[in-house]
């Protein structure tokens, strides 16, 4: 099962062009985005520049490289040169970048149609899309519910059959939730293994790039493309091996841990459709092993603190003096600074830099930003010398519950504890993927996820691309919208 | 008097790296505005710093040449303040693992100044206030700087200078910066407490921020001593605040444009990796390490018999004591080559900006090859100078010099003649002079001048004749 294989094999027997192609996503993102609001821009000239570069290669008898051809789209926090990138701000609503995002260059290179950028919570910092300053994407489950966040565009649009993939990004769950609520496959890579350059930063040491696809082989040939090492991100090492080759190995003697932490204050149905997967697993070889996290409890504190920390650092940039909109009245720089940061940014966001701001303060570092860091580090030994020592893989629920109705009134704390299943691979760096696993009564996708060691990302994908394989992809979202092949 | 003064430095020197510290920009002083910038260095959404490994071996370097430890292990921090020449709102700072540790500066006095660290930094940009309006300059945002941060144990604004002069120097001779106080790229804030002599504890400190000359670090000591222990005189409390000086008036004024400016926020910079120093690094960079200054000067006092004075003004420029070195190989008169350079060539090299840049109108080999002359007694002092000003002026070598001017090697032999002939021609001085009438001498050297048309050398004649006259 891959869309990115059966596509180019359209391609390649000339069953259809590149153009015809990418004119038929594009068609159908401009019938259904207003529906969805998945996507904040759409670049058909791009699109449409790279499907004849394709063309013509095709034409020319020459061998497809591993995503050529294929129409994507890119979360809106990646830099796309003289492509508007606006992270769904205010801030950057009317900001051209000048340069290229690492990731982006390589999809590039891949001949990879861009079909636009993907609506998203604003500056990456929501559960659920809704704080992007463009409105939030739908979830094409259920028009009235959420696509999950914060690359809830990128969920929408893949889930929509507007785009083959997209690439979202991932600092707390920002790309497994919502492939979770979407139906999708998501994967969020050993940080390190792909390039940051240029993925406008939330919180720098937990971000990571990857992708959200229809299922496991299309993550799998993604990531190979995105993992490249950049000797412009310091933190990026690359990925050693290739993946998608390393698919359909047998499940024999992987040991898959369950911890109970996981599965506290999880939606029933989302704790069945969990374990009933953990029975398939183990049916097809996996050993399931209880594990126990008991620093799960400091994961969210933790995970706030630094993330925040981070974010108001790094948004401090924002200023209205070398882009985005600015104040037109103001007294001095100061003042014009502080009018525009008033007027540019969201609630969330302005929440967030706040509480960052705080715990960096001199008379609080110690107590929130300095123990959040220890706990950072206690958390990463505890992965690495007990569970990891016990089994090669940890299974849990991707997100607590299914895809909430838009304006769902939970407090800040409440919506922060939807994360509370994913933040601990980006505390802890490690690689982590959510696959469809069933649906709960009201029909709404269920995610499950592992958690694998760092650079494993092969065995993750390997131990649910079996799972797909033994379900025969039941539980892979095709619903009969958007461009269908 | 009462008081006295407790003063520390903070020195910020940009770094002689071609590319800036985190992107490949050039860090070439000046320049259109905003033309030596990317999106790196202008902060723009989602770019990241890669470090300039070159940066992290100069400032290794400069601590190694200043005597300080160097951290096998150290990090890059978030130093965050809002203001618009940084256009990331933090610099990317070093807080508490700096790349070196400890170190100190010897004043000619014996005394020696204490170094607390030196940290690794980016410089911001500039800001130009032009008709009202303020205007970004981020050509220099990201050139690479260290900081380097004495412990409060200068007394004085002589000692801060020569503590200044010595850290300039000595950057300079190892390579890792021009120290260019006139371009900032070396530039000063000077921390000044007064309390009462002899006292052990320290007063409230004033901190004069970003001075850019010698001039303007003394000037400032000065007025802030004045000020601190006239307010103390009264019975009043030092203020600790920020200053700015200004040059025009010579006075501090209070900076009070950064609110909360003491809360910088530090956090590790999460987009740059540990910088590690490893033991075979350090040695390899003490290797690279050229002849230090006190060093230098030592060599020249004791090997070449320079005095002191000589010495040093040769090393204050290592470009100059470079030159003398290549001048001096094969000759075996180091005074002569010293005097040549430390006169004629400092009176047509005059300002310190034109003689750390000493671009010289002859080569080193022409001073030598003009000594060799004079040591071969081929030509006497005074025709060497005038040879010299002519290689200054044509920036010929000495031959080309002789022959354009009709000078010949012989005519120095023919000095004894020409003396020879003076004291036949005036029988009467040398009489008078033979009677004891040292005066009269002059006479006879007078006459010798004319007849060389004042190509000879005075102090020779003068030596032949009297050899001649008591023969």
């Amino acid at each position: 099962m891959s869309k990115i294989a059966d596509i180019q094999k359209l391609l390649t027997s000339g069953a259809i062009s590149c153009r015809e192609l990418t004119l038929s996503y594009l068609d159908a993102i401009e019938k259904q985005n207003s529906i969805l609001n998945a996507f904040i821009t759409v670049t058909p000239e791009t699109a449409l520049l790279t499907a004849d570069a394709v063309d013509k290669k095709l034409k020319a008898g020459e061998a497809l490289l591993p995503l050529e051809g294929v129409p994507m789209a890119l979360k809106d926090n990646l830099s796309t040169a003289g492509i508007k990138t606006t992270c769904a701000s205010r801030a950057l609503s009317n900001y051209i970048p000048i340069y290229d995002a690492f990731v982006w260059s390589l999809l590039y290179r891949q001949n990879a149609p861009l079909l636009g950028k993907c609506n998203m919570d604003e500056f990456a910092m929501g559960s659920t899309c809704e704080t992007s300053f463009f409105g939030g994407a739908k979830n094409p489950h259920d028009l009235t519910r959420v696509a999950g966040g914060s690359s809830g565009g990128s969920a929408s649009a893949v889930a929509s059959n507007l785009a083959p993939y997209a690439l979202g990004s991932d600092t707390g769950g920002s790309i497994r939730g919502p492939a979770s609520f979407c139906g999708l496959v998501g994967l969020k890579p050993t940080y390190g293994t792909v390039s940051r350059n240029g993925a406008v930063a939330y919180a720098s040491s937990l971000d990571q790039i990857g992708p959200i696809t229809t299922c496991i082989q299309d993550a799998a040939a993604v990531f190979d493309v995105i993992s490249e090492r950049d000797e412009n991100d310091m933190t990026c090492v690359g990925a050693s091996e290739k993946t998608l080759p390393l698919l359909g190995r047998p499940l024999n003697g992987t040991k898959i841990g369950i911890a109970d932490e996981f599965f506290e204050d999880v939606n029933p149905d989302v704790c069945q459709a969990v374990q009933n997967a953990s029975r398939t697993l183990q049916k097809l070889g996996a050993e399931l092993v209880p594990v126990s996290f008991p620093m799960l409890k400091y994961a969210l504190p933790v995970y706030y603190i630094l993330a925040d920390a981070e974010a108001s650092s790094n948004l401090g940039r924002f200023d209205g003096i070398r882009y985005g909109p600015a104040a037109d009245s103001y007294d001095d720089i100061n003042d014009m600074i502080c009018k525009t940061r008033d007027m540019v940014f969201g609630k969330e966001v302005k929440r967030r830099i706040l509480l960052g701001t705080y715990v960096l303060s001199a008379g609080y570092f110690d107590a929130y930003y300095k123990k959040a860091q220890m706990i950072r580090e206690a958390m990463t030994r505890q992965m690495k010398n007990d569970i990891f020592k016990k089994c090669d893989m940890l299974l849990t629920p991707t997100d607590p519950v299914t895809a909430m109705p838009f304006g769902t009134n939970m407090s800040p704390v409440e919506t922060y504890q939807k994360d509370i299943c994913t933040v601990t691979a980006n505390i802890t760096g490690l690689p982590a993927l959510s696959a469809p696993c069933g649906y709960d009564g009201a029909n709404l996708p269920i995610g499950m996820q592992l958690i694998g060691k760092p650079f494993c990302e092969a065995d993750i994908l390997n131990a649910f691309y079996l799972f797909e394989k033994e379900t025969d992809g039941t539980f892979l979202t095709n619903l009969e919208m958007g461009y269908r092949l | 008097m009462k008081w006295e003064m407790v003063i520390g430095l903070e020195t910020h020197v940009e770094l002689a790296t071609e590319t800036k510290i985190f992107c490949s920009c050039t860090t070439k002083f000046g320049g259109e505005p905003n033309t030596h910038c990317c999106p790196i260095c202008m902060g723009h959404p989602g770019s990241l710093p890669f470090l300039n490994r070159k940066a992290v071996e100069y400032a290794v370097m400069a601590g190694l040449a200043l005597n300080c430890e160097i951290n096998e292990i150290s990090k890059m921090d978030r130093k965050h303040y809002v203001y618009p020449d940084l256009p990331k709102a933090f610099q990317i700072s070093q807080y508490d693992l700096p790349l070196c540790l400890g170190g100190y500066v010897m004043l000619s006095s014996g005394k020696r100044i204490n170094l607390n660290r030196i940290h690794l930094e980016e410089d911001a940009g500039k800001l130009i206030h032009e008709n009202g309006k303020m205007l970004m300059d981020y050509n220099r945002g990201g050139v690479p700087l260290i900081e380097v941060v004495s412990e409060p144990d200068l007394s004085n604004a002589q000692e801060a200078v020569e503590y200044l002069e010595t850290l300039q120097l000595i950057l300079r001779t190892i390579g890792v910066s021009d120290c260019r106080m006139q371009e900032g790229s070396m530039r000063c804030d000077v921390n000044i407490s007064v309390r009462e002599k002899g006292s052990p504890v320290l007063g409230t400190k004033a901190e004069v921020k970003n001075l850019n000359s010698f001039t303007a670090v003394q000037a400032a000591i000065e007025y802030e001593f004045a000020r601190q222990s006239e307010i103390l005189e009264q019975g009043g409390k030092i203020q600790q605040e920020t200053l700015h000086f200004r040059a025009a008036t010579g006075e501090t004024i209070s900076m009070r444009d950064k609110e909360n400016a003491d809360d910088y926020r530090y956090f590790r910079e999460p987009d740059i990796t540990a910088i590690l120093v490893t033991p075979d690094d350090i040695a390899a960079l003490r290797e690279r390490l050229p002849e230090l200054p006190a060093v230098r000067i030592a060599r020249y006092v004791n090997d070449y018999k320079l005095t002191e004075q000589d010495a040093g003004l040769l090393c204050k420029y290592k470009r100059v004591s470079d030159f003398f070195e290549a001048a001096l190989s094969g000759t075996n008169n180091p005074k002569t080559v010293a005097a040549f350079i430390l006169t004629q060539m400092f009176s047509l090299i005059s300002t310190e900006v034109e003689r750390e840049k000493w671009e010289t109108p002859i080569p080193p080999e022409y001073l030598r090859d003009l000594v060799l002359l004079l040591d071969s007694n081929k030509i006497n002092h005074n025709l060497a100078k005038i040879i010299m000003v002519k290689m200054l002026e044509t920036g010929n070598d000495p031959e080309s010099v002789m022959k354009a001017e009709g000078i010949s090697t012989t005519e120095a032999i023919l000095i004894d003649a020409l003396c020879a002939n003076a004291i036949e021609a005036n029988p009467a001085a040398a009489e008078d002079y033979r009677k004891g009438k040292e005066k009269a001498l002059q006479a006879l050297i007078g006459n010798v001048m004319r007849q060389s048309k004042g190509r000879a050398d005075a102090e020779e004649a003068k030596k032949i004749l009297i050899d001649l006259l008591k023969g």
